[in-house]
C-alpha cells in the first residue's frame, strides 16, 4: 500500500442528498390549487447536502433525533437506498451509480448491522445456516470444512458457543442475537462496518458487553465504522469523530473529545445538556422552543432557525455553509460566524 | 403515615404445569409526595410492580400474596366498583406509548372530558374548561384547538405531554410512570422529565418512576429501589445508591455505563445475562454473574440487611463495603 492510499479516506459523501417523494405517480402529483389544475410534489428532504469522509480506522458517529435523517445516512452508504443526489465515493471508486453486480465485490468489504436482532435474522433458520449464507456467497471456492471453521471461529471470537450453532434465533437472548447479527458481519472479514443503532435495543449490562465486542472487533481487524446512534454517551466512548444531524443536514462535525468539551452549534449544546447525567444534581438543560418541523416542508434558511436560540434575520433567509473553524471542527452556523452563538 | 405501602408482595403467572413467580416478596413503602424511582432491567419484574399497585395484574397472573396499602385500604383485596373508583382518580399511570394509552378514534377533549365524567358529576361544559386548565398547565400551546384533534394529528412528545395532562386530571395522590420517555428523543425527555417533576412538586403528587436509565432516576427521584429478576436487592436514598451502591449488581449496572470510563476504553461489563424466571438460580439470584459471590451466596438467599444507610441483599455486603474502604485508602 503507498502513501496515496493511506492518506485517502475510505468513505466520502459528497453533497448527498435523498428526497422520498410522497405523491406517486402523475395523477397524484396533480392538485387544484385555486380553481386550477397544477402539478405539485411533496417529498421528504431526509438527507440534504451531507458531506463528509471516513478516514480508515476511524469511528465515526452519526448522531441525532429522530428524522434527522441518520438512518438514511446509512442505508445510502450500505447501497440499500440510492441518493437523489450527490456522490458516494468507497477507497476513492464511486459507488452510488454501480449496478447490483458490480457492487457486489463491495459488499464483502462493507457490512451492515441492524438495530432489531430479531428482525434482521431469518427464524427459520439456524445460527449456523444463517453465519454459513454469507460466506458461502462470497467465497464460493471454500470447501464445507473451511467454511464451517470460518463460522466457528467467528462465533468464539464474538462469545457465542459454536456448540449452540444449531439453534435457531429465538433460543438465544436479545444480546446473544446481536452478537451473531456482529459474528454474520464479520465472517466475510470485511473493513467496514455500518451499525444502525446496533444497542439501543439491549438492556445497559448487554449494552456494555456488545460494545467492548465492537471495539474488539476494531483493534483486532482494524475495522472502520460508521456508527449511528441516537445516545451521546455512548459516542463519547465509541466515536473518534462525530457529525452531529439535525433535519438532514450536518450541523456540526468535530473530533469526539472537541465537541464534547466544546460543543459550538446551538443545537449541539441543546442536545448535549439534555443527557440526564449521574451525579448532576441540577441539570442545566437548555430548553428549544417548539418541536421538529416535518422535513416535507423544511424551513427556509438555517433548518434549525424555527428553535435556535441565537436566530435571526440571516437565519431565516440564508442557509449557513459548514465552516471550518479553528480547533478543526466544522460548524454550518451563522451565529457561530458571527461569534454571536 | 405513608400514603403507599408494600407488604411482602408476589405475584405469579400460572403456566401449563407450574407456577413461575414474577415479584417474590418485594415490600417498600412511599411517603406523600415523595418520588421514587423502580429501575432494573427487562425481566427485572419492574413493570409488573407498577402494574400490581394498581391492581391490573390479569390472568394468567395473578397476586399470590401480601398487601398493597394505599391511604390504609389493601388494593390487592378491593372490589371491582372500589377499583375502578381509585384507577386514574386517586392513582393513575402513565405508560411508554402513548398511542396505546390514547384511543385513536377520540379526540384528546372527548377522552378527558369522559375521564372527568366518570369520576365527578359534571357537565360536559365544565370537564371541558378543566381539561384545558389541565393542558395549559402541561404547556400545550394553543390548548382550545388541541381539544378538537385527535391523537395522530399530534407529535410524540406533545401525546405524552397530553397523557400528563390526563393523569392529573382528577388530582391523584400517585403517579406511576412506567418508561415514560424511553420512546421519546433526549431533548423531548429532558423537556418531559422537567414538567413531570415540576407538576410532582407543585401538586405534591407522589411518584413512582419505573425506568431502565439510572441518569433519569437520578435526576428525577428521592429514593430508588433496584431489582433483579422479581426481587428488590438494594433500596435507599438515590444519591446515595448512585454515589456508593453496595450491591455489586447495582455497582454493576453503574459501572458499565459509558461515561464511567475513559473513551476508547473497554467498559466494565457484567458477564452473562439476567436469569429467565422459570429457571432462577439457587441462592442469591445474581451469584452467577457476580464476581464476588463466595459458596455461601450460590446456596442461601441473602436477606434484605440495613448497611450503611441503604437496604441491601447481598451476604457480602460487609466485606466488599470493607474492601472498597481499603482499596481508597
Amino acid at each position: 500500500m503507498n502513501d496515496l492510499m493511506l492518506d485517502q479516506p475510505i468513505l466520502q459523501l459528497k453533497g448527498l442528498e435523498k428526497r422520498f417523494d410522497l405523491d406517486q405517480g402523475f395523477l397524484e402529483t396533480v392538485k387544484l390549487r385555486k380553481g386550477k389544475f397544477v402539478r405539485e410534489q411533496r417529498s421528504v428532504h431526509a438527507v440534504n447536502n451531507v458531506t463528509l469522509d471516513v478516514a480508515r480506522g476511524e469511528a465515526l458517529c452519526v448522531v441525532g433525533e429522530s428524522g434527522c435523517g441518520k438512518s438514511t445516512v446509512a442505508r445510502l452508504v450500505a447501497g440499500l437506498l440510492h441518493p437523489s443526489a450527490g456522490e458516494i465515493h468507497y477507497d476513492g471508486e464511486r459507488i452510488d451509480d454501480r449496478s447490483r453486480k458490480s457492487m457486489l465485490p463491495l459488499r464483502k468489504k462493507m457490512q451492515m448491522i441492524f438495530q432489531n436482532p430479531y428482525a434482521s435474522l431469518n427464524p427459520r433458520m439456524t445460527i449456523q445456516q444463517a453465519l454459513e449464507e454469507p460466506v458461502r456467497h462470497h467465497n464460493p471456492l471454500l470447501s464445507r470444512g473451511e467454511v464451517r471453521e470460518k463460522v466457528a471461529d467467528v462465533m468464539q471470537s464474538v462469545g457465542v458457543d459454536p456448540l449452540w450453532s444449531g439453534r435457531y434465533p429465538h433460543e438465544f437472548s436479545g444480546g446473544q442475537r446481536q452478537r451473531i447479527a456482529i459474528a454474520r458481519a464479520l465472517t466475510v472479514d470485511p473493513e467496514f462496518i455500518i451499525a444502525d443503532e446496533p444497542i439501543s435495543a439491549l438492556d445497559v449490562s448487554i449494552q456494555a458487553q456488545v460494545l467492548n465486542l465492537m471495539l474488539d472487533a476494531k483493534e483486532q481487524r482494524g475495522l472502520t465504522y460508521l456508527f449511528i446512534t441516537h445516545d451521546l454517551s455512548v459516542v463519547e466512548h465509541f466515536g473518534t469523530k462525530v457529525a452531529v444531524l439535525y433535519l438532514g443536514a450536518v450541523c456540526e462535525l468535530a473530533e469526539t473529545t472537541t465537541l464534547f468539551a466544546n460543543p459550538k452549534h446551538p443545537y449541539t449544546k441543546a442536545l448535549l445538556s439534555a443527557v440526564p447525567q449521574l451525579n448532576d444534581d441540577k441539570p442545566n438543560h437548555i430548553r428549544l422552543k417548539g418541536e421538529i418541523p416535518t422535513p416535507i416542508n423544511m424551513p427556509s434558511g438555517c433548518p434549525f432557525h424555527t428553535r435556535c436560540p441565537s436566530a435571526n434575520n440571516r437565519c431565516m433567509t440564508e442557509k449557513p455553509r459548514p465552516l471550518r473553524q479553528p480547533d478543526g471542527s466544522t460548524v454550518a452556523c451563522h451565529a457561530v460566524e458571527e461569534n454571536r452563538a | 403515615m405513608s400514603l403507599l405501602s408494600v407488604r411482602d408482595l408476589t405475584v405469579k403467572f400460572a403456566m401449563r404445569d407450574d407456577t413461575v413467580t414474577a415479584l417474590n416478596q418485594i415490600s417498600f413503602d412511599l411517603a406523600k409526595g415523595e418520588r421514587l424511582g423502580i429501575v432494573g432491567e427487562s425481566g427485572a419484574g419492574k413493570s409488573i410492580t407498577g402494574f400490581s399497585l394498581m391492581n391490573l395484574i390479569s390472568k394468567p397472573g395473578f397476586i399470590d400474596n401480601g398487601q398493597i396499602l394505599f391511604d390504609g385500604e389493601d388494593v390487592a383485596q378491593m372490589s371491582d366498583k372500589a377499583l375502578r373508583d381509585m384507577r386514574g382518580n386517586r392513582m393513575a399511570m402513565i405508560f411508554q406509548d402513548p398511542m396505546v394509552t390514547l384511543n385513536p378514534v377520540l379526540t384528546i377533549g372527548q377522552q378527558m372530558v369522559e375521564t372527568l365524567r366518570a369520576h365527578r358529576k359534571l357537565s360536559k361544559a365544565e370537564a371541558a374548561q378543566i381539561a384545558i386548565v389541565k393542558l395549559r398547565e402541561v404547556y400545550i400551546p394553543s390548548p382550545e384547538e388541541r381539544m378538537d384533534q385527535y391523537p395522530h394529528e399530534l407529535s410524540g412528545g406533545m401525546r405524552q405531554r397530553i397523557i400528563i395532562a390526563m393523569a392529573l386530571l382528577l388530582d391523584p395522590q400517585l403517579i406511576i410512570a412506567d418508561e415514560p420517555t424511553t420512546a421519546l428523543d433526549v431533548t423531548i425527555q429532558a423537556d418531559i422529565m422537567e414538567l413531570l417533576l415540576e407538576l410532582c412538586q407543585s401538586n405534591k403528587v407522589g411518584l413512582i418512576l419505573i425506568t431502565h436509565d439510572l441518569g433519569v432516576v437520578s435526576q428525577m427521584t428521592e429514593r430508588t429501589l433496584v431489582m433483579y429478576a422479581g426481587r428488590i436487592i438494594e433500596a435507599g436514598k438515590t444519591r446515595e445508591i448512585i454515589n456508593d451502591p453496595q450491591h455489586p449488581y447495582t455497582q454493576g449496572l453503574i459501572n458499565a455505563l459509558p461515561q464511567q470510563t475513559l473513551p476508547g476504553q473497554k467498559l466494565k461489563q457484567i458477564p452473562g445475562t439476567m436469569p429467565s424466571l422459570t429457571a432462577i438460580p439457587r441462592g442469591c439470584p445474581f451469584s452467577p454473574r457476580c464476581q464476588y459471590a463466595v459458596e455461601n451466596c450460590r446456596n442461601t438467599l441473602p436477606e434484605v440487611v440495613q448497611y450503611a444507610g441503604i437496604e441491601v441483599a447481598c451476604h457480602e455486603v460487609k466485606r466488599l463495603h470493607n474492601d472498597r474502604l481499603e482499596q481508597s485508602a
